[in-house]
This record gives structure tokens, sequence and C-alpha cells, in this order.
């Protein structure tokens, strides 16, 4: 948690929190949320939401804010606005509960979120720990500038100049090292004056966390040219990474600097009864306290119109990565760009030719607020979900790995096991939840849909849970946490998270109908469902949160569920509103090359899972 | 939802558009509040800092970083020539001398001890920003630039490529669902924006060039034919620097798709008169969508007009459809029901109805049209 989370700026501690209203200001809209005490629990009750006012005719972030909650008024018949004010508290005590709120919290991702660059010294090195420290805060990183990234000085300069970040992260070299190279960064920096994106009289906020004894040098070159703030050394032993004091320093700038330059964000502080969050910094909290209380390993994905944020947590370790460009409306032709058509072919159960796909594609790219109308519309844009799910899990996965360039101490039983480090930290078979939201997962009409294109993107392996934000409100859970966390954990248990179900994928491959397992289900009614599961096969048996059944596997002698190959495997599982789903298509899944194979398997696949209206 | 957000393009024969005229990093203005300006006119001026060359003489003469300000011929500020001698060391015997010279002509921007490097500047470039569009100047923000306002007609496109031009409006085609061929352009539309009808192909997108027309304005292209002209595939809507040798503007989306008949019958009008075109797009935050402006000739009025702002959508409001499977489709709003619909994808969502000039009628997602906006 960074320091700006640690300490909410509520007016009077000891007033109680009975009725709390939420708004995200999104890119595109700002989406308002009521939370209520009833009883001794916290509920969501009402939701509305407004375009986001942060362009002009308007150019003030609080408009948007005042008609997302003027619409919450509208549906709870709560009075919460006295004019542009936002009643607090609420007048329980002078007998009047339906009037004013405890407190008002937000976050915010409009304006393109907080843009920012980094650099290090060894790009997958400092570099790397410089951009999980930037993506850790909530930010996008537009670039990753290195003394070794094969860009000669000039063309760093160039780059520097060009891009229009709202912060920098410098970072290079462990404490008590050389200086050299970290210094000539900086000299880079000032040679090229980078400008802010918001703003052309500010200075740009520049965190260095680098080497410490650089620190009189960076300052010399560039405490006149920027808004220049220093941190403890993301990097100080090649061994360790200390990222928290840079992130808390980059909270810090977001609020005084960043925010400030935005419309109306000046109001927005002032009306908030806690620090404004970067929208991925509070899903990102959120994330961490699901895995901190169950103890489990999660992968979360937050897959939105622009952005897919994808969050992780494995043995107690927390990433974030940000995929820019791999969203569902105004990124939605990137996703086409960088999957390839034939990837994104392969999840759609018809055939189109491709001049009538890519122009749809595009289309949706310059009108990014339509919705699918028909059928096929709906499962193209599921197909190109799968695509933005999956790379943007081989993005994270590519960040979220253990040190680099560190030595690793060997023991005899490593002596002939290949192994470097930097490893990454996703290993699906240990994973336990996934976590899915954004519109396309949570607005889907069936939510068989959601797990399917989860279970698609992502193939877990063995037994993993999976779960999707029923309306979209992490954001705003991420950000009460900070000041209730109790309200925050009621929230999220009871009216955010939405279980879907189990799914069990035997790890191996074979011909299509041939023997992967044999299984026995034992439902909570006392019924035993056996069978045999066969390669190609999806099986969905009906389970509800509430309830849980015991699973016995017995692969064939190729397939593995994690205890070895071949080897029997029983297990308890919960199920949720999609139930138990045991997934005998193989890992890695294999689609056939053919055209016409491959629209009959999926075709049976989705009809196997109810995952489309009958007839499509 | 309580207010229903349609956003929509506009397409009018008047209104007053601003359009502000800002410098990268501070300049001169040239102009005053009240000054008729024309497209090409300068504005402002900015000296836009020269490139940077670094150069590491302490690795290149052989010695610690922090000695080189002995070697040095050129101090901090100095101005140099290219070839002129920057550092040099001073050998016992004549022939082991090393001479570093400058690359470039510019000045010594800094010496770094710390890393033997020098920066060398280029002199810097000068940047004359353009009017844009005919009309006079409305307000001077000091250092920085100016806005322009221009009594108009004024087309907003749904997507564009290439920056800022201007030229004479001439009709390429007869009718708005005619696709725009290469035997329709000739060398007399050199310099000048042409319109098209329903589609253009890469055919006539290279013939263009060819004959020089500054601005091609049609109703829809297909992606593979943008993908070829770019060399790339487009991912993300951010446009406006393209070099493809003309401004592109489409008014209906990807695909071959008939231009509105209100834009064309506008556009047919205006025949003959100049129009300043842009292909920038941002559908992003801070949309900004291609136009194209056609300045009506006479006095501006450099006050402020009000626009009209919408109040939602309303019956008879004409409207595109934008998704398919009428994607392009025109008519007008004939019911507003407040109830969510079922749609085929089994989503609940705010629907209205569409009656075409044909009679028929359609019920589609709110989500899913774009009211044609100007009167």
């Amino acid at each position: 948690m960074t320091s700006a989370q640690q300490s909410p700026a509520i007016s009077n501690p000891s007033q109680p929190l009975n009725v709390i209203v939420a708004t995200d200001c999104g890119s595109t809209t700002t989406k308002a949320i009521l939370i209520e005490k009833v009883g001794d629990e916290y509920r969501q009750t009402y939701r509305g939401e407004a375009p986001t006012t942060v362009e002009a005719p308007f150019e003030d972030v609080t408009r948007g804010v005042l008609n997302a909650i003027a619409e919450i008024e509208e549906l709870s018949g709560r009075t919460i606005l006295d004019g542009d004010r936002i009643i607090t508290p609420n007048h329980a005590a002078q007998g009047d509960p339906k009037r004013g709120v405890d407190i008002y919290v937000s976050t915010s991702s409009a304006g393109g979120g907080l843009q920012m660059m980094v650099t290090g010294v060894v790009q997958n090195m400092t570099g790397e720990s410089a951009q999980r420290a930037a993506l850790g805060a909530g930010a996008i990183v537009i670039d990753v500038l290195a003394s070794n990234d094969g860009r000669l000085p000039y063309e760093k300069i160039e780059r520097i100049r060009a891009m229009r970040p709202d912060m920098i992260l410098m970072s290079g070299g462990t404490d008590g090292g050389a200086v050299t190279h970290v210094v000539e960064m900086a000299e880079y920096i000032a040679a090229a004056e980078p400008r802010p994106r918001f703003g052309s009289t500010y200075r740009l906020p520049l965190v260095y966390a680098g080497n410490k004894d650089a620190q009189p040098q960076v300052k010399t070159i560039l405490g006149d040219k920027t808004a220049l703030e220093f941190a403890d050394n993301i990097r100080p032993v090649l061994e360790r990474e200390n990222l928290a004091p840079a992130r808390n320093k980059i909270h810090d700038l977001f609020l005084e600097h960043v925010m400030q330059q935005a419309p109306g964000y000046k109001k927005l502080i002032e009306m908030a009864g806690a620090p404004i969050m970067p929208t991925p910094a509070a899903v990102g909290v959120i994330m961490e306290t699901i895995a901190r209380r169950e103890g489990i390993n999660l992968i979360g994905v937050d897959i939105g119109g622009a952005t897919t944020d994808v969050f992780s947590v494995f043995g107690g370790l927390f990433n974030r990565t940000v995929s820019a460009n791999l969203g569902m409306s105004y990124s939605i032709s990137n996703v086409l760009a960088e999957a390839g058509l034939d990837n994104i072919m392969r999840w759609v159960p018809f055939t189109i030719d491709e001049q009538t796909l890519r122009n749809r594609i595009k289309n949706k790219m310059v009108r990014p607020t339509t919705i699918p109308q028909s059928l096929d519309e709906l499962q193209i844009e599921h197909a190109i979900a799968r695509e933005a799910l999956r790379l943007a899990l081989i993005h994270h996965k590519s960040l979220a790995t253990g040190l680099k360039g560190i030595q690793q101490e060997r023991t005899i039983s490593d002596v002939f096991e290949q192994r470097t480090s930097g490893k990454t930290l996703i290993d699906l078979l240990k994973l336990d939840l996934i976590v899915g939201s954004g519109g396309i997962l949570s607005h889907a009409p069936r939510r068989i849909q959601s797990m399917l294109m989860m279970v698609d993107a992502y193939e877990p392996l063995g037994v993993t849970t999976l779960s999707v934000d029923s309306i979209f409100m992490m954001p705003h859970l991420g950000v009460l946490s900070t000041v209730n966390e109790q309200a925050a954990t009621d929230v999220f248990v009871r009216d955010c998270m939405v279980y879907l179900g189990t799914c069990i994928a035997p790890i191996g491959q074979g011909k299509d109908g041939e023997r992967c397992a044999d299984y026995e289900v034992a439902l909570p009614d006392g019924r035993i469902e056996k069978g045999t599961l066969a390669f190609g096969d999806l099986k969905l048996f009906s389970l509800s949160r509430d309830q849980q059944a015991t699973v016995t596997l017995q692969p064939a002698k190729q397939v593995d569920l994690g205890e070895g190959p071949g080897q029997s495997f029983t297990r308890t599982v919960k199920g949720g509103v999609v139930g138990l789903m045991l997934d005998g298509r193989g890992r890695p899944l294999q689609l056939p090359t053919d055209q016409a194979a491959r629209v009959a398997m999926l075709t049976r696949w989705y009809q196997a899972v109810g995952l489309y209206p009958k007839g499509s | 939802m309580a207010h229903s957000y349609t956003p929509g393009l506009t397409v009018t024969e008047r209104t007053t558009v601003r359009r502000r005229r800002i410098l990268p990093l501070p300049g001169t203005v040239l102009v005053q509040v009240g000054d008729a300006v024309r497209a090409d006119t300068a504005v402002a001026r900015a000296e836009l800092p020269g490139k940077v060359v670094p150069l590491n003489l302490a690795n290149q003469l052989g010695i610690a970083p922090d000695e080189i300000n002995d070697y040095l011929v050129k101090k901090e500020k100095d101005s140099v020539q290219k070839d002129d001698v920057l550092a040099e060391n001073k050998p016992f015997i004549k022939w082991f001398k090393t001479e570093i010279r400058s690359p470039i002509t510019g000045k010594v921007e800094s010496v770094s001890t710390i890393t033997g490097q020098i920066l060398l500047r280029e002199p810097p470039r000068v940047l004359e920003l353009r009017g844009y569009i005919d009309g006079a100047v409305a307000e001077v923000h000091t250092d920085q630039g100016v806005t322009v306002e221009s009594t108009c007609s004024l087309v907003q496109g749904i997507f564009g490529i290439g920056g800022e031009t201007s030229g004479e409006l001439v009709l390429g085609v007869k009718a708005p669902d005619q696709p725009l061929v290469p035997e329709q352009l000739t060398p007399a539309m050199k310099g000048k924006v042409v319109v098209g009808g329903a589609f253009l192909s890469a055919a006539t997108m290279a013939r263009a060039k060819e004959l020089g027309i500054v601005g091609l304005v049609v109703g829809g292209i297909h992606d593979k034919d943008l993908r070829a002209l770019l060399g790339y595939d487009l991912g993300v809507a951010i446009t406006g620097t393209e070099q493809v040798g003309f401004t592109l503007i489409l008014t209906e989306g990807f695909g071959t798709i008939p231009m509105a008949p209100k834009t064309f019958a506008l556009l047919a009008a205006h025949a003959g008169q100049k129009a300043s075109i842009s292909g920038a797009t941002q559908i992003r935050a801070g949309v900004i969508r291609p136009e194209i402006i056609i300045p009506h000739s006479g006095p501006t009025a450099t006050t402020k007009v009000a626009q009209a702002e919408r109040e939602g959508i309303q019956l008879g409001d004409p409207v595109r459809i934008i998704r398919d499977p009428l994607f392009g489709k025109i008519g007008a709003v004939s019911g507003l029901p407040s109830e969510l619909r079922a749609i085929p994808t089994e989503s609940e969502v705010r629907v209205l109805e569409v009656r075409f000039p044909d009679g028929t009628a359609t019920v589609v997602p709110r989500a899913n049209i774009e009211v044609i906006e100007g009167a």
C-alpha cells in the first residue's frame, strides 16, 4: 500500500460510515455506486453512470461525476447533491437518513490514465524493475529506455523528446556501484527537454530511484529542468527489488502534479474524502486483498476498451501489467494486428470472408461505443476477446518474473537442470482463481460465455476456479478498502464477485474421441455421475456456489492432473452460477486447421455447454 | 441510464468554428485580434530546438572523464562549425596528436566530467504555424498561438488519414452511391479536394497521388486498401501525421457505403469553393474527427456564436445506423421506447425505432445509431 492509500483524508475519523458513494471516472464513462449499511453488513444498492466530461465543452470531470450521482439520486430517492456539492455527512442523526452520504471516494483513468516513461541501465534488470514499479503504481508505460536497449544516443534523445509522458521514473545502478551510465541517461533526458502531456507551463515530474550515489549529479543535471523527487533505489543490490518507495512517490506526484492539470480535478480532489487513486492501482489493491485473505494464487484481468490490465499474485508476490493497446473498442483493431486474422478466426464458429471481417473490426474501432446486435457479431467479439486476453497474459508472463541476472544457489540436484534466472512466476498448475472484469466479461449475456472466454484464452491446468466482477465495481471497492476495509470486503463478497464455477483440465493431448480420463462426480444430492471424458469433450455439471462435489479422475497414462501422468486424482470443488466444467480438450489446446473441421468442433463445444442460444 | 448518450457527426450549412492554433512550445504570435487570415497565413512562429548529437570525448581521446576539461578547445555554450576541433590531446610527438572534430554546425550544449560526454546541438529550426482556415483572429494566446474563427459550412467525417491542407472542392461523381473510379480523376484536379461517393479503391488512391490531388472525401474504403496505403495495419485510430500524398476523409466508415445524401448535397452545393480539410482523427479521450471546412466569403463575426446544445435524441432526428447488419443505412427516429428490450444476442438494452425513406422500419440498440447533426 502506498502512503497515499494509507492516509485517507476523512474529515472526522470517528464518523461512522453507513452510506458511501464511490465513482470511477473512466475514459468514456463515469460509473457511480451507492453502498449502504444494511443491518450489520454493507451492500451495493444503486448504480448510475454518465459520460465522462474531461473534454470540451465541459472540460470538468466533476460534471460527469455529478451526473452519475444524480442518476443514483433518481433511482434511490436519496438526496445526495446540494447543487454542485455532495452532502456529507449523512443526516441520520438529524432524523433524515435519506439525506447525504458519509463519504465520497473516487478512482480515475480519465484522460488516458497515468502515462509514464521509465529508464534503467540494463534493460532486463533495472529497466524491468522500473517498469514493474510504474505498472504497480497503476501507470501505462509508454517506453522503457536503457543504456543497452540497442538505440543510439541520439535516437534515445529523439525518443524522449517525442514522448509526452505525465511522469518519468529513472532507475539504474546498485547503491555504491558505478554512476556513469545513470548520469549519462540524465544527460540525455536534460538534452531532450521533455514536455508533459498536459499543461505546457509546469515542470515534468521525475522520480529518481537509482544508485543513491548519483543523486547529487542527477540533481545538478535535472534539478532545474524537471520537478525532481528522489526515492530509495528500486534495486539497491542486484538480488533485491525495492519497489514500494518509488511506487509511493509516483502516487504522491500523480496527485500533486498530474491530476492538478486535468480539467476539474482540483475540484474532484476537494470533493473526495480520500485520495483519488488511478483505477488500475485500485483494482490491484482488491486483487492483492483477495489473494491475501484466501491465501491463494490468482490471476485477475480487467479488459477494457483501450487497455487490458493483468494482475497476478503468486506465492504472495503481486505483479501488474497493462497492455496499452489491447482492448475491445478503441484498440480492437490492434488486437487483429497483433494476433493475426487466423488466430481470431479459429474461435469463430462460422465462415466469414476476410474483407468483411476486417471492415467490421475497423468500424468498431471508429465507433467504439456500438454493441453487437446480431449473434454472429457477438461471436466475433468473443473471439477477439479471447485473443486480447491471451496476448495480455503472454505480456504479463514476460514481466511477472523473478529477478534476472542474479546468481542462483545450485545444489547437486540441479546439475542436470538447465534453468536461467528470471523465470516467469505464473504457474497455471498452481493457479487457484481467475477473476475477470471489464465490459465484455461482466456484461456477457450468458455467464458461461465469460467462463469459456477465460478458459480458452488462459488454458488453465488442473483445478481452477473462475469468477467475474458482476457490474464492474472493483475500482470503487479498491479505493474504498483504503478507508473502510470491512465495507469493501462485504460488498466484494456479496455483490461484486460472481463465482462462475470450477474448471478441471487434464494436461496432455490425444486424438479426438480417445479416452482422456474416467470421471466420477459425487454431487451434493447424492447422485454420482460416472463416465469417460474423451479428448475433445467439454462436460458441464450444474453445481451452485454453496454446493460442493467430490470429483475423482483416473487419467489415461499420458495424461496428468498435477499428480503425475496416469495418477488418480480426487478433489472436492465448489460450484458457481455456471457449475463444474470438465475440459477434455487437451493442453495445450489445439484446434483443427481445416476450416470445416474447426467449425464443426467449435459448434460441438459451444453446444455442449449451451454457450449461445439454440439455432445459432 | 436516464440520459442517452448519442454521439453524432456534424453536417451543417452554416456554423461558426473556432480553431486553436497553438505552437508546440512558446514562440511569437504574428497577428492580432481582428486580423483577417487565410489558410496559408503564418499566424505564429517558434524556434524548435535543434537535434542533439552526443560525443564521448573521454572514450575517443582515451582519457578519464574528469580530465576532459583539460583537452577541450571549445567550451560549454561555444558556437561550432562542422569540422571545427572540439578537443585535442597534446602529445610530445605531433604524430600522435588526436583531434576530435564537430560532426555538426551548432553549439556546445553541455560537457560532463562524469561521463566524459559532450552534447552538441544543431541550430534551432523555425516553425511557422499557418492559419488553416480563412477567417479572423478571435483570440491571441500570448507566446502560444491564436484562435481563428470562421463562418463556414462544416462536415465532420468519421475517420481520416493525413494532415491539414486546403484546395478547391470538386465533385468526382454524380451521386452519393457511385464509387469513385480512377477514370474520373483528371489532371485538372491537381491541388484540389475531390468528393467521391460510396467507395474508392486502391487504384483510385494511386491515381490521385499521381495527379497531385490534395484531398479525397468518400463514403468508405476497404480496410485492406488502407493497409496497402499505409504499409501497416492501423491498430489504434490516432492519425493525422501520415504522409501518403493526400488527405483522405471517410464520411461513413469501412466498406462500400453511400455517402449520406445530406453530406453529398452540401459538398456538391459548394463545388468550386475553397475548403480546408484535416484528416486528423483521435478516437480516444479528446475525440478529434476529420473535417471539411468551407469558409463563407464576407466579413466574419469575431463574437462567439452560441452553439445549440443537443438535448438527447428526439423523434424525427435523422440518424445513421452504425453497426451491422444494417450498417450505413440512414433513416429517422420513429419510436423511443423507454423499457429495455432483448436483442438477438440476449442482451437487454435500450432501443429505438428507425423508419427508412422506403417506409420500412426496424428496431436497433440506441448505442448503434449516430445522429446526423447540424441544421
